[in-house]
């Protein structure tokens, strides 16, 4: 089944392709109405009907943190019951983690740009990809039920037996959380599938952009992971149902194992969380530095480290939850092992920074936060590594602030720095950049003053998820609920100015940013099968030494390799297009 | 390949739009088939590991409560699989020959093998529920001394359940497949879906394979 064009006679001719730009058809403007969204099998669309939903839940999740941060400004009650604060919490982490952080770069964002990097139409399955969004909408449709009819009030752990007896819709949660798993495995799939069979001519494997290899890493971790969390919550599902007794002690199951089950997802989730923020982070620093990266190898390997190493943490979470003291030590000792990789790339990028020629645009001022307050949470993740301070500080606030500081202070971060880098593609508008930092600082402001006093708190013995708390605590909660109001405000003037971009911004050229990846060689926004030509690759994605024309070549022949059947002629091909 | 194939072969019709070739689009799909076996390994591998736990705690529960189960049907059931196994992999070979007659009456040996299968499982359970081993809370049933027996019960109808739903699903992939076949879809160059159903199908066909030993033979 061997194509004409494989034939050792007929080279391939390749000529350079300038993006048009302002495009008067693109993927927007194509195929419009509703129904055209709803069916359409193609990936940028898809992405961003993920992007508009991520949102959506963000802001949901968002409302709840900030109801529950008003609840704790006096010790006793403030104006909620203590029976409400369990189930917002509990939301707030299920919403932030499931629907919000799980998708967020790989399904949203990735979707959208994993085609345009490596140089392909689609994704390997198109119509997959639909359906992991409506599996999505499936999920969530289900916890929306599950609130609407009684609610949770569990944690977002669901720790049995604690949630195999407890009221409310539990059974609804669960099963909303299983079914989003299988979009999530779907995506994985996916994208695993795709880049290594769909990447263009001349894109191997050591010109891959490091946000494919961090999606391959996620990728890998959502397949391998996934899985394991459907099962779990099937069994408690099936607790529920039938008091199957895996779990329940009083049925004479082990609910240590329910949390064996739950982290082995749980924690690698965290990777399937943050990875991606790093391929974000990777191609904006490079992109803003105007400078190849640095330890291009050491930053791909790493994430695949960081999979790997993910998979055997897991007992970190149950320290003193009854493991043998021998099984603490090893998980203990592979937890700090995580931090190497994640060490590596951060001097892999703080040296691509190194006499680059930074240009500090909002992406690059994301990134530089990032790095701030990924480190902070990074290291007091280390902290809680070790066995004798992880005994003191288990289950406090100091826990919170180290996750909220990876999760929101990390990735959060970065998945604006490439909400903002990858705008200009995705709607061939430009945000204001005035305005843009102006939030960028307030929601870094925010930040801080919110969760660094949690670190004290925490440290002094505020446990966790509690309503009440000690006066002594009270000023501390205070200026933590100060700094979330602060970060609302700042999410508020994004959503305000990405919203006037939208409508009014003014229009983006192909490649505002000046860089070499191939998502930024096609015009904004791209058009609807993303490449007119099949692109082929010499370069590496970060060589700005050479010339941008290098970046932009392609097949010289119209029909791109398609219908096998008939013969290539490039001679008049290319004369008809030079 | 026969002389005939050669026309068969520069057939595009099924080639979809963001891939180069037949080749690379075959290929594909069978990597990501492969991914998502994977999935479904690790998706039966908690409950092994949920077996495997109860089983090193309760050792003397599993050889008492494993004479329950009638390894004679298992038995008969393995083979059955195992036979349905070979005839997917028969309608594959058909496909690949172009012989799309021997395809569809392939799938519907493999389809009726399989529902002999969930038959035979079928009696399984209504003959155990009759005796009251029911899953959980709903176990009544007093022949057996061991207290947890209940747990031990509940591993085998997840387990088994599971199973039988990939069965089924099977069952509804492979009669989509006729449905296809029938439609003259499939031909020497193109019978992915045959191909990728086919490797689902030995996935369900090996997890019964540790199934059965590990639940009925350890008595």
């Amino acid at each position: 089944m061997a194509t004409s064009e494989a034939k050792p006679t007929n080279k391939i001719q390749v000529r350079r392709y300038k993006p048009e730009e302002y495009p008067e058809k693109h993927y927007l403007n194509e195929e419009t109405g509703i129904w055209a969204w709803m069916t359409t099998v193609d990936h940028k669309k898809i992405g961003l009907m993920y992007l508009a939903s991520l949102a959506f839940f963000f802001f949901v999740g968002g409302m709840l943190a900030l109801v529950l941060r008003t609840e704790l400004l006096t010790p006793a009650r403030s104006f909620m019951d203590a029976d409400v604060y369990n189930q917002i919490f509990t939301l707030h982490g299920a919403i932030m983690v499931f629907f919000f952080l799980v998708p967020s770069v790989p399904a949203a964002l990735g979707n959208f740009i994993l085609p345009l990097q490596l140089g392909c139409k689609d994704v390997a399955f198109p119509r997959v990809n639909l359906a992991s969004f409506y599996i999505y909408v499936i999920g969530a449709v289900f916890t929306l039920i599950a609130i609407l009819t009684g609610g949770v009030d569990t944690g977002w752990t669901f720790y049995t037996p604690y949630s195999a007896t407890t009221g409310g819709n539990v059974m609804m949660m669960t099963l909303g959380i299983f079914i989003l798993g299988f979009s999530s495995i779907l995506t994985g799939v996916n994208f695993i599938t795709t880049i290594h069979k769909l990447r263009a001519p001349g894109m191997t494997w050591n010109k891959l952009p490091l946000n494919m290899w961090a999606l391959y890493a996620t990728s890998i971790i959502q397949v391998l992971a996934t899985p394991v969390l459907a099962i779990t919550l099937l069994l408690l599902t099936m607790e529920r149902v039938l008091s199957i007794g895996i779990f329940d002690p009083a049925l004479g199951g082990d609910p240590v194992l329910y949390q064996h089950f739950f982290w082995f997802y749980s924690h690698p989730a965290v990777y399937i969380m943050i990875v991606p923020g790093f391929g974000v982070i990777s191609e904006v620093i490079s992109t803003f530095s105007r400078k190849i990266i640095f330890g291009y190898w050491a930053i791909a390997i790493s994430s695949l480290a960081i999979a790997f190493i993910g998979f055997l943490v897991w007992g970190h979470h149950m320290f003193t939850a009854g493991q043998s003291s021998l099984a603490n030590m090893v998980f203990s000792f592979l937890t700090f092992l995580v931090g190497i990789p994640t060490g590596i790339k951060i001097f892999n990028w703080v040296a691509t920074m190194y006499r680059g020629s930074i240009d500090m645009k909002t992406p690059m001022l994301y990134a530089q936060i990032f790095l701030f307050q990924f480190m902070i949470g990074g290291f007091t993740g280390i902290m809680l590594g070790a066995l004798a301070v992880d005994i003191h500080l288990h289950d406090t606030y100091y826990v919170v602030a180290h996750f909220h500081y990876v999760m929101m202070g990390g990735m959060v971060m970065a998945f604006l720095a490439g909400l903002h880098y990858w705008w200009p593609k995705m709607f061939g508008k430009m945000y204001s950049e005035k305005w843009a930092k102006f939030s960028a600082i307030i929601i870094f402001i925010g930040f801080n003053m919110t969760f660094l006093p949690q670190f004290v708190m925490g440290s002094q013995g505020m446990p966790r998820r509690y309503f009440n708390y000690i006066d002594q605590f009270q000023s501390f909660h205070q200026f933590s609920t100060i700094g979330s109001y602060i970060i609302g405000i700042g999410f508020f003037i994004m959503f305000g100015y990405l919203l006037y971009s939208f409508f009014r911004g003014e229009k983006a050229a192909a490649n505002p940013w000046g860089s070499r990846a191939l998502e930024w060689q096609v015009s904004s926004p791209p058009p609807l099968h993303n490449f007119e030509h099949t692109p082929v690759i010499i370069n590496g994605p970060y060589d700005y030494h050479k010339p941008m024309s290098e970046f932009q070549l392609g097949i010289a022949s119209k029909h791109n390799g398609h219908h096998a059947g008939e013969k290539v002629d490039i001679s008049t091909t290319v004369k008809d297009k030079a | 390949m026969a002389q005939t194939s050669v026309d068969i072969e520069h057939k595009t019709d099924h080639i979809q739009h963001h891939f180069v070739d037949s080749d690379q689009q075959f290929e594909s799909s069978k990597l990501g088939m492969w991914i998502f076996l994977v999935t479904e390994i690790l998706f039966f591998g908690g409950l092994f590991a949920a077996y495997i736990v109860y089983r090193a705690w309760y050792p003397e529960l599993y050889l008492e409560a494993s004479t329950e189960l009638n390894a004679f049907w298992g038995t008969v059931n393995t083979a059955v699989l195992i036979g349905s196994s070979l005839t997917v992999a028969m309608a594959i070979r058909s496909a690949q020959l172009n012989q799309i007659k021997g395809l569809i009456y392939n799938l519907y040996i493999t389809i009726g093998l399989a529902i002999i299968f969930m038959v035979i499982k079928f009696f399984e359970y209504a003959e155990k529920l009759e005796k009251g081993i029911a899953p959980g809370a709903y176990y009544t049933y007093d022949g057996l001394e061991h207290e947890k027996a209940n747990i031990f019960f509940s591993i085998y109808y997840m387990m088994t359940g599971l199973h039988g739903l990939h069965v089924v699903i099977g069952i509804g992939l492979m009669v989509w497949l006729v449905i296809k076949a029938k439609k003259k879809v499939f031909h020497s160059g193109y019978y992915t879906p045959v191909e990728i159903t086919g490797l689902y199908w030995h996935l369900v066909d090996v997890i019964w394979i540790f199934l059965f030993p590990l639940l009925y033979l350890i008595d």
